[in-house]
């Protein structure tokens, strides 16, 4: 059989604001919130009791209950019961990993319409038991008879009571994921100064949209939350100097609390489908979804930076669409800490590490800074991992359909993992 | 919990305490029943001279198989009384002659309606008089009416009888529950009457647009567009997304977040209906807001706020609605009974509810809207059961309720069903209408 590719289309999306970590969602699930941003999608293209080709998201941290989220969040909301469902992960590229998937079934043409997306709580985080306890209680449930099972018990020592909770770090490393940016961001000699300046762009970029409406159509609010709770529309590079470093030491301690993401809660969703299926619901066509890649980095055993992939990732994307890094008009970096985007760019800009290590003859050269996350990325709006994607593609989407047909926009998320994932989107 | 004097006195020590002070208790009013017959009784059809209305009436009712009375009896549950013939304030004596006896017997719930023809085309003094005369009775058998009986006036335009069916189905109806001594103007169509395929689902294949749907009144406008079968569009600002959302999947609808002050809020509107429901044919302009103080105490501010959401932006969303709303389409306004009686610290809401009832009878003879066949009407809510009012200080809050003849206050769907029917396209003979919905209450009466 052969196939010819069709387009995938990026209609809209919606997302819940987020919320600092026990904030206003401390009592809300991952499911709680996946739903809610389906049930805004829904109200917001009037997909009530519609079934809809496939949707895929998932979580970064999830319960073990949470197996089928996805599909789970699908029931609990006005979507046909009948719209099939599946999880994905890939830690903090899960939203925009579902997204590609999505648009690969459309191009196919095995659906003709989907929903991407992806949610996380820091605040409703599964709490293991330690290994030891876990793995003799299961013993004490194998044992049969109730006398066997008291001896099981009896082995049980005070020591064993630990509660492991999940934090993010690097399981290899056992460094937190700041802890790694911060080796880069050494590497790479990015300045506290630059940060600070990144993070403050980040909220004035997103205070902006939310002031020009941008944001409502892309965000439904939540448990009483109206904008991302993190945001700080008054924040100045005086305010972000007095913060102490919260990762690195000495001289090179640049990143603090105000240039990192903090923890984060919150579910962001986005509607994708083919040109016709947009034309039969009257929905206009924000973006196209042209294309997306993936990368690893070694950071285990070679020097690279456990962020660093999405670097490798574009020069292949951009290799593969023959286009150069400065034919965009917008670009949304992933801001997991303000040293991520500025190592990237850094790196992309240096002749040596894109023939070494990118294999190409130049190097990839700078972007325009003022295109760069122009409606704020995840320093201001926060970063619950798996939703940060869906976030960034609906924005992204919208703000080319504002620019108009033709227009481009590369998007580049980095993930735990030393994982990247990048995607280019047209404007529609 | 909130004291609720309707519940206290239904019951219990409440109940004899009430009865013993000779306190008013409530009655339990009848609603719309989707399932239920129109009337729960036989209405009695009657009037002066050849009472050619009356005829209409009777063959309308048959038609419709609801029973007839000829006489008063306990089986009566509504009094239709034509009295479009009369010339003098002598012949109101048809008028005592057939009310008495009927209320005396009515069943709980009754309805009392009164046909007569307006005062302005009267062709003498007299008759102008006797026309006028009407008013005056109706609205006092409606303070003497009890157990939650209501009389109203429907005032029909010579040559305008086609279009009478509609009020008279929505006051005989429990749809008119709350509505009460209220003049009803019937004109010449703005476009030919029609009665839906299904009296059950009479917006049926209808798109409407709700602003302020997020909870409230709004909420409840929502939902019974769409209980008659209407596609809703429902609009709220971006901070009641939430709620908003809700409301829209519960009822099927859209939900568009916007500001309704936004300059760009009526385009928005018309692209979201155009693009995603193919257009629209109803416009319930909701949204409201106070800002009270007292007028010495009244800053710049609370004034603009409270004129920019509940007129200005009407005026300025309309600019760009009135040219897509389909055809034969309707518009309808919330206004409020401050906006009629004034109310102490409300000059600014006060201001923008007057302006709305005068913003609705001349957007009806807009010739514009007049050669699209639009109807735009108002209701204007006295005490409503709403969060809103929920807030008001216990005291304060009982005499709203209390003060009007049906001793209790109104539900947000007594509001939602008087829109509804504006909303009929059997009801395009009433235009630059506004209706309280206020149980008569004294205020402003
Ligand atoms: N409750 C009463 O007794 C009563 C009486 C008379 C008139 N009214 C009128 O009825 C209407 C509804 O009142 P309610 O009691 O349901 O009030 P409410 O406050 O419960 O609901 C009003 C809704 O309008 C929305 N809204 C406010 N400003 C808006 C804006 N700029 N853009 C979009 N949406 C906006 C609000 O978010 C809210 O959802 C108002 O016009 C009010 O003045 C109410």
């Amino acid at each position: 059989m052969t196939t010819s590719l069709r387009r995938a289309a990026v209609l809209g999306g919606n997302r819940i604001p987020f919320a600092r970590q026990f904030g206003a969602y401390a009592e809300a699930s991952n499911q709680d919130m996946l739903t809610a941003a389906l049930d805004g999608l829904v109200a917001r293209y009037h997909l009530g009791g519609e079934q809809v080709g496939e949707v895929v998201a998932g979580a970064v941290i999830k319960h073990s209950r949470d197996f089928n989220l996805t599909r789970e969040s699908v029931l609990g909301s006005a979507l046909s019961p009948s719209t099939p469902a599946y999880d994905i992960q890939q830690a903090c590229g899960t939203g925009l990993e579902a997204a590609i998937l999505v648009s690969n079934k459309i191009k196919l043409g095995q659906i003709e319409s989907g929903i991407a997306g992806g949610v996380d709580t820091s605040s409703d985080a599964p709490i293991a038991v330690s290994e030891k306890l876990r793995k003799k209680l299961l013993k004490v449930n194998r044992a049969k008879g109730a006398k066997n099972q008291l001896l099981a018990l009896t082995d049980l020592r005070p020591t064993d009571f630990g509660i492991a909770s999940p934090g993010n770090t690097e399981p290899r490393t056992g460094l937190s994921m700041g802890e790694h940016m911060a080796q880069t961001a050494k590497t790479w000699g990015i300045t506290r100064e630059a940060q600070d300046e990144l993070a403050v762009a980040s909220h004035r970029n997103l205070a902006a949209s939310y002031e020009r409406g941008f944001q409502d159509d892309l965000v439904t609010s939540f448990k009483g939350l109206a904008k991302d709770a993190n945001l700080r529309p008054d924040s100045s590079m005086e305010k972000l100097a007095t913060l102490k470093p919260a990762f690195g030491k000495g001289e090179n301690a640049t990143m603090t609390a105000g240039n990192s993401t903090p923890l984060t809660d919150g579910a962001s969703v986005v509607l994708l489908g083919s040109e016709e299926w947009a034309a039969a619901h009257g929905l206009s066509v924000q973006a196209w979804f042209v294309d997306a890649e993936t990368a690893g980095v070694d950071f285990l055993h070679g020097d690279e930076g456990l962020l660093m992939a999405p670097a490798y990732a574009v020069a292949r994307l951009l290799e593969r669409n023959g286009l150069a890094l400065q034919d965009f008009d917008y670009y949304e970096i992933h801001e997991a800490f303000a040293s991520t985007v500025l190592a990237t760019l850094k790196a992309w800009e240096d002749e040596d590490f894109c023939k070494n290590r990118l294999g190409r003859t130049e190097a990839l050269g700078s972007i325009d800074r003022t295109k760069l996350n122009v409606n704020g990325s995840s320093l201001a709006a926060g970063h619950p991992f798996a939703a940060t994607g869906g976030r960034i593609v609906a924005s992204l989407a919208k703000q080319l359909h504002e620019k108009g047909p033709g227009s481009r926009g590369l998007i580049s998320i980095c993930a735990a993992g030393g994982l990247g994932v990048v995607a280019i989107l047209e404007g529609a | 919990m909130a004291f609720d004097y309707g519940k206290f006195v239904q019951g219990g020590i409440g109940k004899q305490l009430a009865t013993a002070l000779g306190l008013p208790r409530p009655t339990r009013l009848r609603r719309h029943d989707p399932k239920g017959s129109l009337v729960p009784g036989a209405v009695y059809v009657t009037g002066h001279g050849d009472a050619k209305v009356a005829h209409r009436v009777s063959a309308w009712l048959e038609r419709a198989g609801v029973p007839i009375a000829t006489s008063p009896s306990t089986s009566v549950a509504a009094l239709v009384l034509d009295m479009s013939e009369i010339e003098t304030p002598a012949d109101l004596e048809t008028l005592r002659a057939a009310v008495a006896p009927t209320l005396k017997t009515i069943q709980p719930t009754g309805r009392v309606i009164v046909i007569g023809r307006p005062v302005e085309e009267a062709t003498s003094v007299a008759q102008g008089a006797a026309r006028r005369a009407i008013e005056g009775i109706v609205r006092s058998i409606g303070k003497e009416m009890r157990a939650g009986g209501t009389a109203n006036t429907v005032l029909v335009a010579d040559g305008a009888e086609d279009a009478v069916e509609a009020p008279l189905r929505f006051l005989l109806s429990g749809r008119s529950a709350y509505v009460d001594a209220q003049v009803f103007h019937v004109a010449t169509p703005v476009a030919p009457v029609e009665d839906p395929s299904d009296w059950a689902k009479p917006l049926e294949g209808k798109v409407a647009v709700v602003t302020g749907a997020a909870r409230g009144i709004g909420a409840a406008i929502a939902d019974v567009l769409a209980r008659d079968g209407a596609t809703v569009v429902c609009v709220d600002i971006p901070a009641a997304g939430g709620p908003l959302v809700e409301v829209a999947n519960r009822l099927g609808g859209s939900a568009l977040q916007l500001d309704v002050t936004a300059d760009d809020a009526g385009a928005k509107i018309v692209e979201h209906t155009v693009s995603r429901h193919g257009g629209f044919d109803i416009v319930v302009h909701n949204a409201g807001i106070t800002r009270d103080k007292l007028l010495v105490n009244m800053d710049a501010d609370r004034w603009d706020s409270v004129l920019q959401v509940n007129l200005l932006s009407i005026l300025r969303m309309n600019e760009a609605l009135v040219p897509a709303i389909n055809d034969g389409g309707h518009i309808v306004n919330v206004a409020s009974i401050a906006g009629i009686a004034g109310n102490r610290g409300q000059t600014n809401y006060g201001a923008s509810k007057a302006g709305v009832i005068g913003m609705t009878s001349l957007l009806a003879a807009d010739p514009t809207i007049v050669a699209k066949g639009i109807t735009v009407n108002a209701v204007a809510p006295g005490f409503i059961e709403t969060e809103m009012t929920a807030k008001v200080p216990l005291a304060t809050r009982e005499i709203g309720r209390l003060m009007n003849s049906i001793s209790q206050g109104g539900l947000p769907i007594d509001v939602a069903e008087t829109i509804g029917f504006f909303s009929w396209d059997a009801s395009r003979g009433v235009t630059g209408n506004t209706v309280r919905v206020c149980g008569q209450m004294m205020m402003g009466a």
